[in-house]
């Protein structure tokens, strides 16, 4: 498998803020790579970095085997689609696709069919003659698109492309852009900081903290096997139990991060682990309650589906007992 | 108390109204009503026999105003001068707007925005005859030529025709620098808004699909900042053409508009004379917003 891209010991400082720390990372050709993380955590730094408009103080960015770190953002193989979109209000949707074309000079002929097959591909046919003021976001997202893959890349950099549209359409768009990857085969390093997009949708993440990587690896990896307790605590639900506590009331001998699916409520077989706790507060989430269980020192969170045949009073103080096994548990480095 | 001012929240036009009367009232009486009724002189006429204003509507003041060679100088020597100081402006404001608009700190922005004001808090008479002394035979710029062993680079300007003269404080160039510096706020100010509201992310996304630094000025940093020199330029421009002081200090002996205004209106008393003068700048700034309509400098708004 061919590397894409490659980022050797990158740092940026900005001032006393370190904002990227020995910032390490290989993607492959053809990958749907995410960089998630909390806002100010380096990921959008990193991105820039990649695109050329930050100069990172140290390290080195390579592309398919090629030193890119003094090569300026125009003369680099990667192209942008910015959060902003970045549409330039003064052109058409027609010339802002053109852009590239005609500063490469590629004859007219070949223009408009280039142009014509990309407007189909993300189907904005029609509406060539508009100006980005008169298009709804979900469209300006479209031509930003169109924009950048009409050069056909070799790497395509998101910054957090969806974040401003709604629910629905970022859904919607949430298939298209991954339908769009497998259709043109170009590498997408996908800033954002919604878990959910960046685990239904990538092939593998990289999870940004404080300007360090905590964990490369695949979603369900990510998901199942958090490496840090940072990564266990933004990833999805998690109760995370510190050594002192783990010693103290399960004679366990390291932090340990424990899923909200696989505690057992009033369960009546045998577990390796048990306590006792109270119900300190109750969401509803539609299909499911998210319960969450107090003793004198420990905080848990578990999910209870009403359609079992579970009967359980839901009452804030109700007393319960909390089950789970050691196969279902992640331990995590201090 | 209380109802009236449920009323009013309900009826919003009426407080509309109730707020916008007085300054409605100020601008159309005595700031429109004079310009219209002073403007409306130029269709009298002088009777040249009496010097009395005749209150018949006549084109003869206009076609007076045409018809004389001399005027017809004046009118045009006025529209290169405004011009040329509209294109220098827009050349030396242009560089500082866009340091200060991408390049500075916040603090730094405050020290530009400073200095670039401060000198509009100065008497205007006191700049432009600051400027009378540095142009001068005798004055600064000579002194430093004659240091650097330069005065003949001054002197070969000075022969030039048209733009040179006996020294720089009586000819066309001195005109056009100190008409230039004098402005030069009014050029800047405007330009600095527009390319204030050109994100970074648009300069960029021009270098991420391709184009050198070159390229996006001239394709994105130009054309969005168009709107901001032509607003610009209608103050530099309108503010040339209207002029009479720096003419008087600066100049030569040849007229210009706001001068053949002056002269017209308080010596010879001939009003509806001054008056057409004083229409062709307005029919000039109006042609001129036009055009750069028509070119699209406001597209980008």
């Amino acid at each position: 498998m061919t590397t894409a891209l490659k980022l050797s010991n990158i740092n940026k400082r900005y001032g006393d803020v370190s904002a990227l720390l020995d910032i390490n990372l290989e993607v492959n050709d053809g990958e749907f790579f995410s960089l998630l993380g909390p806002s100010g955590s380096g990921k959008t730094t990193c991105l820039k970095v990649i695109a050329g408009f930050e100069i990172p103080d140290t390290g080195e960015i390579n592309l398919f085997g090629e030193d890119v770190s003094s090569i300026p953002p125009f003369n680099r193989d990667v192209n942008t689609v910015f959060q902003d979109y970045a549409l330039f209000p003064h052109m058409n949707v027609k010339d802002n696709i053109a852009y590239s074309l005609k500063i490469k000079k590629i004859p007219k002929i070949e223009q408009e069919h280039l142009i014509e097959e990309i407007l189909l591909t993300v189907k904005l046919h029609g509406y060539e003659q508009r100006k980005p003021s008169e298009l709804s976001g979900g469209q300006r997202q479209r031509v930003a698109l169109a924009r950048s893959l009409i050069n056909k890349p070799k790497v395509l950099l998101l910054d957090e492309p969806l974040g401003a549209l709604d629910l629905k359409l970022r859904e919607q768009m949430q298939i298209e852009l991954k339908n769009l990857q497998r259709q043109f085969q170009i590498t997408f390093i996908y800033v954002t900081h919604d878990q959910q997009e960046a685990m239904s949708m990538s092939d593998r993440i990289a999870i940004f903290n404080e300007g360090k990587i905590e964990q490369i690896d695949t979603p369900n990896n990510i998901y199942n096997k958090p490496k840090t307790a940072f990564v266990a605590d933004f990833i999805g639900t998690t109760s995370i139990i510190l050594k002192s506590n783990a010693l103290k009331y399960f004679h366990y001998e390291s932090s340990f991060s424990l899923r909200p699916e696989f505690i057992f409520i009033n369960s009546d077989q045998n577990h390796d682990f048990n306590i006792e706790a109270q119900i300190s507060d109750v969401q509803y989430q539609g299909s499911f309650y998210k319960i969450l269980f107090k003793t004198n020192e420990l905080e848990l969170t578990s999910f209870f589906y009403p359609k079992t045949n579970q009967i359980l009073d839901l009452t804030l103080g109700t007393k319960c007992k909390l089950s789970w096994d050691k196969k279902n548990i992640t331990n995590l480095n201090e | 108390m209380s109802n009236f001012s449920n009323y009013l929240f309900k009826n919003k036009h009426l407080l509309l109204l109730f707020f916008l009367l007085p300054p409605l009232l100020w601008l159309s009486i005595i700031y429109l009503g004079s310009l219209l009724v002073f403007l409306f002189h130029s269709f009298f006429y002088l009777d040249g026999f009496t010097g009395k204003i005749v209150y018949k509507i006549s084109l003869n003041t206009i076609i007076e105003l045409f018809s004389s060679a001399a005027n017809i100088d004046i009118l045009i020597r006025t529209t290169i001068l405004a011009a040329f100081v509209s294109i220098g402006a827009a050349i030396i404001g242009f560089p500082i707007a866009y340091y200060m608009a991408k390049f500075t700190s916040p603090k730094m922005k405050i020290f530009f925005y400073l200095a670039i004001m401060l000198p509009l808090w100065s008497s205007y008479l006191v700049r432009v005859y600051s400027w009378k002394l540095i142009l001068a035979k005798e004055g600064i710029l000579n002194w430093f030529f004659s240091k650097l062993h330069a005065t003949w680079i001054l002197d070969f300007i000075l022969s030039m025709p048209v733009i040179g003269g006996p020294s720089l404080s009586i000819s066309y160039l001195g005109m056009f620098l100190v008409f230039t510096y004098i402005w030069l706020p009014f050029m800047i100010l405007p330009i600095h808004a527009s390319l204030e509201r050109v994100p970074n992310s648009l300069i960029n996304a021009s270098y991420d699909l391709g184009a050198s630094k070159r390229q996006t000025f001239y394709k994105v940093i130009l054309p969005l900042a168009l709107p901001g020199i032509a607003a610009g330029s209608i103050f530099t421009f309108s503010l040339t053409l209207g002029d009479y002081i720096i003419p008087y200090i600066i100049g030569t002996s040849k007229f210009f508009i706001g001068q053949a205004v002056y002269t017209h209106q308080g010596v010879a008393g001939n009003i509806p004379l001054a008056a057409a003068f004083s229409l062709v700048p307005i029919a000039i700034m109006t042609i001129y917003i036009y055009v750069a309509k028509k070119l699209g400098a406001f597209n980008a708004l």
